[in-house]
């Protein structure tokens, strides 16, 4: 047996560093390491609560809306507030885009640029793919970045900036749309549906968002010159259908009221019980105790602990690990495409991407909803009171899945404030009885080692990760 | 220098990424092609570049021992010093030597240093822990005091010292047209100010081309989120203390901070990250704002003030306290 280290695991947001050990050519077993440390949940305590609307954006600069939107979820449940119809609708929109434009830079950025590597020179798709998507300089990047760029001239409009954005308070949106501004907003939309129906797609949002089985989607990419049949047509010579289960057990905190909470595992969706969350620390530099609930967590440095592998903490539901992000909301809400490719071969590389392509398919004609449903001249955001001592929690959906705040207030500051982010459940070690988590599992018996296909970073990047939020 | 070889290698430390984001939101070109004409290309960047694991390792190496040229080093992200020296905050992935050390030993070769976003340039939030139990530091200064990983002396190979694009986060342009000036017309001591950033975007206020400045003119303020008002007196806004073009330069195509209805936390100045009171809350001593505009003497502020509150006209009044106007400008024919 040998032992590889993978790092810089780049193309991801943040720091990854992947260990294999590698038996005649396979990974035997995996261990992922969080290396960095910044001390969040440090950060905020003794704070006032309302400054965790400023801080916690700055946790992560790619899901910065998700982490306002988790503190001012969690603020406005201690306040007894609710925003008003604009203000819910605003906050969908501000998420949604958020969200989307992480799925697009995903593909186009991180994910994609691995399939013109040398290594598949030969095949019968790279000819096509390598000059398309390779790093930087690939013929899909300036088009992608203007996309990206421009859609997110949405949040100009709707909170002032992105990243790091205010304008999400507990009740509701700073920033209210006048009618012209409206008006603009759907044009972004559609310059913005444009380039999805024409350059990812090639088909209509609405025509893709209906394919309901694995056999309809193959059919529906065969020779469309767009660039996820692109993809798909790699990920079948590639078998990626087949490579990157986990322990398909999925678990969604539920988003913009389409999608809703639960879990799913062995065929059956369950409701989400949050009091089942648990998080151990066996494996991490941090001080050890018994798996603890996250409202009463701990986060105490120990750098010189045996055994200890990672900064990251093991989050468990039930005691087992979760899978979390868009294939786990889509089995959860039962699209019906992604719950036929998890039927056959469990969750997959190629799953997990194609989960990120329906939710933008069926989040746009949503977003235009939203935007049609303002009402210029109502209220955006209600008046909210904090108690001086209180707990509540804060549970929304990132882009890379569910999100969860936990803080408590004692005499007007902010006395304990833990995170679980999604990343910190795909990519967390093993726990004290030796469970790996989500990924460490999905490496296993993938090629690895000199000559190997670079199918390790496919299966990596498959779960979009964000490391910065993961130990935060 | 020619226009096809200014270099960048580029690391992340303590930060949230967050800088990298804001700049591939740069407009009106994409990023990639904007900055290849001008000659600038990434030798390795942790978001963007192919290579990765050893084969990354190596064209850094390859870059910190002299091997491999490159013009200039950005580095995004405070630096981690903890615990107790060790660095083990942050490892380089895959190494397993600090990135501090690695930011350190690449510097030595930079032709210009560049501190991307307030945690590289000061040490962030986090170094606003209190004790800093991290360690953190920005590349040339902690919070306002310059010392910090490199030491108040540094100097790269052009002789600057780090140049700070502090912000949290950057502004694209900021970066894009420092890197365009470097990298065609040079930077000189001139083109910084006192806390080495780019006057380019450092020698204005936040406060300019505020599209709520008739509202300031009137110390007509708002009293609660979203409404239309001035932010200063009750919700926190710095903006008449923040050294930055935000509302003349804008953000994400028509936005910033006060167009999005809330304060600006002065996210380009040392230590804005502990204020020292609440964030969304303007700190006063007898009703008055602690934090008043730079370069107005005290009186002369709160005589101006009484007077323009007294003059307030009633629209300007009313729509302060609204989320959208209720009274609109008086209309007058024949265009007298």
């Amino acid at each position: 047996m040998s032992r590889i280290v993978v790092g810089p695991f780049n193309r991801v947001e943040g720091d990854l560093e992947v260990s294999l050990d590698v038996e005649s050519g396979q990974v035997a077993a995996a261990r992922v390491n969080s290396p960095l440390f910044r001390g969040f949940e440090q950060i905020l305590v003794g704070r006032p609560p309302a400054d965790a609307l400023v801080i916690v954006p700055r946790i992560c600069g790619i899901c910065s809306v998700a982490q306002s939107a988790a503190a001012a979820t969690a603020l406005a449940a201690l306040a007894g507030v609710a925003p008003p119809p604009n203000g819910v609708l605003a906050r969908h929109l501000i998420q949604a885009v958020e969200n989307l434009a992480d799925h697009l830079s995903h593909f186009y950025l991180f994910f994609m640029p691995d399939f013109a590597r040398p290594a598949y020179a030969g095949r019968p798709w790279h000819g096509e793919l390598a000059p398309r998507f390779r790093a930087v300089d690939g013929a899909a990047a300036p088009e992608l970045l203007r996309t990206r760029a421009r859609f997110l001239n949405l949040l100009g409009f709707l909170a002032g900036r992105w990243p790091h954005t205010l304008a999400l308070q507990p009740g509701g949106s700073t920033r209210a749309l006048t009618v012209a501004e409206r008006i603009r907003v759907l044009a972004l939309l559609r310059e913005f549906r444009g380039f999805l129906e024409g350059t990812l797609f090639g088909d209509r949002l609405e025509a893709f968002a209906a394919l309901a089985h694995v056999d309809e989607l193959d059919t529906w990419a065969a020779g469309r010159a767009a660039d996820f049949p692109r993809f798909l047509r790699a990920a079948a010579d590639l078998g990626l259908a087949r490579c990157g289960r986990a322990g398909d057990r999925f678990l969604s905190f539920g988003a913009y009221g389409l999608y809703p909470a639960g879990t799913w595992q062995a065929g059956a969706v369950d409701n989400l019980d949050v009091a089942r969350v648990r998080e151990d620390v066996s494996h991490a530099w941090l001080i050890d105790g018994d798996p603890r609930p996250p409202a009463q967590g701990e986060t105490v440095v120990a750098a010189d602990k045996a055994g200890a592998y990672t900064w990251c903490k093991a989050p468990r539901y039930a005691g087992e690990a979760f899978e979390t992000g868009a294939l786990a909301r889509q089995m959860v809400a039962g699209h019906p495409l992604l719950v036929d490719f998890v039927a056959r071969h469990g969750a997959s590389v190629t799953a997990r991407i194609t989960a990120r392509m329906v939710e933008l398919a069926m989040l746009v004609p949503h977003m235009e909803a939203w935007v049609r449903a303002l009402v210029p001249g109502e209220p955006f955001c209600f008046s909210a009171e904090l108690p001086e001592s209180g707990e509540a929690a804060g549970l929304v959906e990132a882009a890379r899945g569910s999100l969860g705040h936990w803080l408590s207030l004692r005499r007007g500051r902010i006395e304990r404030y833990q995170i679980i982010a999604p990343t910190t459940w795909n990519f967390s070690p093993r726990d004290a009885a030796g469970l790996p988590g989500p990924l460490e599992a999905a490496l296993v018996g993938l090629p690895a080692g000199d000559g190997a296909l670079p199918t390790v970073q496919h299966v990596v990047r498959s779960f979009d990760p964000c490391m910065v939020c993961t130990v935060h | 220098m020619t226009a096809a070889s200014f270099r960048v290698v580029w690391l992340q430390s303590g930060g949230c990424g967050g800088c990298t984001q804001s700049l591939l939101c740069a407009e009106p070109r994409p990023l990639f092609d904007e900055l290849r004409d001008a000659g600038i290309e990434f030798v390795w960047h942790p978001a963007l570049s192919e290579a990765s694991g050893a084969e990354a390792l190596q064209i850094l190496d390859d870059c910190a021992e002299g091997r491999r040229p490159f013009e200039a080093l950005c580095i995004e992200g405070a630096l981690l010093r903890g615990p107790n020296g060790s660095g083990r905050f942050h490892l380089m992935s895959g190494d397993g030597r600090p990135l501090a050390d690695w930011a350190a030993r690449l510097a030595a070769r930079a032709r210009w240093v560049f501190a991307v976003g307030a945690c590289s340039a000061w040490g962030g939030f986090s170094a606003s822990t209190p004790g800093n139990p991290l360690e953190a530091c920005g590349l040339q200064y902690e919070t306002d005091e310059p010392g910090g990983l490199l030491g108040e002396d540094f100097r790269s190979g052009s002789g600057l010292p780090v140049v700070n694009i502090a912000g949290c986060p950057i502004h694209p342009g900021w970066l894009v047209d420092t890197l365009e000036k470097a990298a065609l017309e040079g930077l000189t001591a001139a083109d910084l100010d006192g806390f080495g950033r780019p006057l380019l975007y450092a020698e204005q206020l936040v406060h300019h081309a505020c599209a709520r400045n008739e509202y300031y003119e009137f110390k007509a303020s708002a009293q609660k989120h979203s409404d239309l008002g001035c932010l200063m007196e009750n919700l926190g806004c710095r903006g008449t203390q923040a050294h930055a073009d935000c509302n003349l330069r804008l953000w994400n195509g028509s936005g910033s901070c006060l167009r999005g209805g809330y304060a600006c936390i002065a996210c380009t100045e040392p230590g804005f990250e502990a204020p020292g009171h609440a964030f969304q809350e303007t700190h006063k001593v007898a009703g008055i704002p602690v934090g008043l505009p730079v370069d107005m003497p005290k009186a002369w502020f709160v005589a101006l003030a009484a007077l323009s509150k007294s003059a307030t006209p009633k629209r300007v009044r009313e729509n302060a306290q609204s989320d959208h106007p209720v009274v609109r400008p008086l209309l007058k024919k024949g265009g007298k």
